[in-house]
């Protein structure tokens, strides 16, 4: 069960990761609960299984458009199926890696495993999974945390 | 520095993220940094450090194989001088004091920006 303050670990990570990596602010929308374990994916998503101290799931999804403009905002000219997979498991895994900054070194985090295409093929959730939604720029995209 | 030109330095990124290794290279404006090579995991960064022996490293920790901690105490086994940056996304101190004891010599965390990473490799050398 995640606690509020443990959310908001998350929700400043994913403000920190566009204002820092992309120089661009994204907007989190209200933190939602899902119960059916279906929060839903896009196209691309980076999926961190978390072991350690707490246990559970945390995923970034996006489409194709949103992590082609990041990757053009970082300078990156190659938009290959191969870096626009790399740039998900890196959101991913660099937004559970900062959440060890307030839940400290136990929080073990993988190293990210990536779907791409197959949006059905993300693990469901066997906890309640809390979305985060994130829009930038036109685009929309989830951080979506399960933690027992 | 010789006749006012600065010093080459080699350096060596290591990271599983291919646009994390290419973004290094490309944001970093110190002139006397030569980038000699990058790996994407623990065993392949001493198998390249074995072969172009750099004098300054970005080290992620989070990479299969062989992770960075323990890269860093192997890297530094094999040259008590090399700089070592860590560049991480693992944000708990207890970490960041693991990989100074293990050798390192500073701690960028993920996300930065091309100014965050520049500061840190200015850092760095200022102790060469």
């Amino acid at each position: 069960m995640l606690r509020e303050t443990e959310l908001r670990t998350f929700v400043d990570g994913t403000i920190n990761y566009f204002e820092t990596s992309v120089q661009q602010a994204a907007t989190v929308g209200s933190p939602y609960l899902v119960t059916d374990g279906k929060p839903g994916a896009y196209e691309y998503t980076g999926v961190i299984c978390i072991s350690g101290a707490r246990r559970g799931i945390v995923y970034f999804t996006a489409p194709r458009g949103m992590l082609t403009v990041l990757l053009m905002r970082m300078q990156e000219t190659d938009s290959s199926d191969a870096n626009i997979k790399d740039l998900v498991g890196e959101v991913a895994n660099t937004i559970s890696g900062n959440a060890r900054r307030d839940f400290g070194k136990n929080f073990l985090i993988s190293i990210p495993t990536v779907i791409a295409h197959e949006p059905e093929q993300v693990p469901a959730a066997h906890v309640r999974a809390y979305v985060i939604p994130i829009n930038w720029r036109s685009h929309s995209a989830k951080l979506v945390v399960c933690l027992e | 520095m010789e006749n006012g030109a600065p010093n080459i330095m080699k350096l060596m990124i290591v990271d599983d993220s291919n646009i994390i290794r290419r973004r290094i290279e490309r944001s970093q404006q110190i002139a006397r940094l030569q980038v000699v090579g990058a790996a994407s995991n623990g065993r392949e960064a001493v198998d390249l450090f074995r072969r172009t022996r750099p004098d300054v490293v970005t080290m992620d920790l989070t990479m299969p194989e062989m992770d960075g901690i323990e890269c860093v105490g192997e890297l530094v086994a094999l040259n008590p001088n090399v700089l070592i940056l860590v560049v991480s996304a693992l944000a708990d101190k207890a970490t960041a004091v693991e990989a100074i004891e293990k050798g390192a010599n500073g701690f960028l965390c993920k996300p930065f920006s091309d100014r965050q990473l520049n500061e840190a490799l200015e850092e760095l050398l200022s102790e060469a």
